[in-house]
């Protein structure tokens, strides 16, 4: 089990590394959003502490949306998700590791990005601190709960917008805990209470998302 | 083979597929043991392929089942993987990744040793191209990688759809042989084919579908 593992994150890292240009469209997208908001906003100081944690988080939430996309496509297009189904391995294993390359490659990048990006909100250190907590603890539950929703599209041509109206419902707990979160730190309040309930989210996306995502790759294999 | 005890058999009770409004068979039933292959004919869109997806588990029949060693797969999916390869029309191959690269990874799925797919890959002649992204590749040297990937399995039955579709005398050969000594070994092979592939072996049992609309 932990080889199989181990061998589909070794494999899907290897992939995306060498299609650089699909890694680093969404988190180009999260960086765009970002900057764009002040200039289009306002540059006062106070409107921007206000507005920030909620536009960080949207940002993270649809660069993680746009990224899911290519979750299972190509594995779906060249025949190799059919394998993956064949396989002696428990199907959940293997797509928990895809999942687990897939943050690796989609949602760490945007954790380390973020405080860089959130300093143009005047956030205070300890907000920036929460941010980069919060999207750590954040991100995976993100991309748990969006590879049901990947898999269940996979086989579909044309699902980008669907996939988005799957799965946005199950997100909004993440996207309102977070920025809830961020927004305590950064008004100099105790973040604990939204944090722990981001952290029971993750618990439950771990436990659960990987059964789910297994079930839905079979159903779009028929 | 692993496995070469004549208790192995293949059962495909009365299996009825339907697609959209259209019935691609209804009340299919055949079994293979030790040592024989199954040849799927009938002319395209026929159903050779739902066939094979049927009995490798991956899509349900509406009606009827498919048993191995007398228990049905769906109850014993991962044993039944275990001793199962299968090769689609596409070849199951990222085409980022190498030949190597690919079937390293296969073998660790199927629980084989990954220089068995290395040896593989030599037999089939694509010692050249074994570090090339299969994305260069020609359709035919995909299909060898393809089968490589089969052949490193290690199974005891062979679900191969359209196998002889892209290769060269060569390799028609080579995969004819290989056929022969997994057949002479006790495997089992089930073919889909649209034109009459030479199998060398007595024990054929020919499946044909299609004549309905």
């Amino acid at each position: 089990m932990g080889p199989a593992l181990l061998a589909v994150v070794r494999r899907d890292l290897r992939i995306a590394f060498r299609r650089l240009p699909d890694l680093a469209s969404p988190l180009m997208f999260f960086a765009i959003v970002i900057t764009l908001f002040p200039l289009a906003i306002s540059p006062e100081p106070a409107v921007l502490r206000q507005i920030g944690p909620g536009v960080l988080w949207v940002a993270a939430l649809l660069a993680t949306l746009l990224a899911l996309n290519t979750l299972f496509r190509s594995d779906f297009d060249d025949g190799s998700l059919e394998q993956l189904a064949l396989s002696q391995q428990p199907l959940p294993v293997l797509v928990f590791g895809k999942i687990l390359a897939h943050w690796l490659i989609s949602g760490v990048p945007l954790v380390l990005l973020s405080p860089l990006l959130a300093l143009s909100y005047d956030l205070s250190s300890n907000g920036l601190r929460v941010l980069a907590l919060g999207l750590l603890i954040g991100t995976p539950t993100l991309s748990l709960l969006g590879a049901v929703g990947a898999a269940l599209t996979a086989g579909l041509r044309q699902a980008g917008g669907l996939l988005a109206l799957l799965v946005l419902p199950l997100m909004l707990p993440v996207l309102v805990f977070g920025a809830r979160a961020t927004t305590l730190a950064a008004t100099g309040q105790d973040p604990a209470g939204p944090l722990y309930l981001l952290a029971a989210l993750a618990v439950l996306a771990v436990t659960l998302a990987p059964f789910a995502t297994a079930a839905a790759v079979r159903v779009s294999l028929e | 083979m692993q496995k070469t005890t004549h208790l192995e058999k293949l059962d495909c009770d009365s299996l009825t597929l339907w697609r959209g409004d259209r019935c691609l068979f209804e009340g299919l039933s055949f079994q293979i043991g030790a040592g024989t292959a199954a040849l799927v004919r009938g002319p395209n869109g026929s159903g050779k392929t739902s066939l094979l997806r049927v009995i490798c588990g991956l899509s349900p029949p509406e009606h009827g089942a498919v048993s191995w060693m007398g228990r049905p797969i769906q109850h014993q999916r991962q044993a039944y993987a275990g001793e199962l390869a299968h090769c689609g029309h596409t070849d199951g191959l990222n085409a980022e990744l190498t030949p190597i690269e690919n079937l390293a990874f296969f073998c660790v799925l199927h629980g084989t040793d990954s220089a068995n797919g290395t040896a593989q890959l030599s037999g089939l002649g694509l010692d050249a191209y074994a570090d090339l992204p299969v994305r260069v590749l020609s359709a035919g040297q995909r299909r060898r990688t393809g089968l490589a990937r089969v052949l490193a399995a290690k199974a005891c039955l062979w679900v191969l759809d359209e196998p002889f579709t892209n290769l060269d005398g060569e390799g028609r050969r080579y995969l004819t042989d290989q056929l022969a000594a997994h057949l002479g070994n006790g495997g089992m092979v089930v073919i889909a084919s649209h034109q009459d592939p030479e199998i060398p072996v007595e024990q054929l049992l020919t499946i044909t579908l299609g004549g309905r609309d």
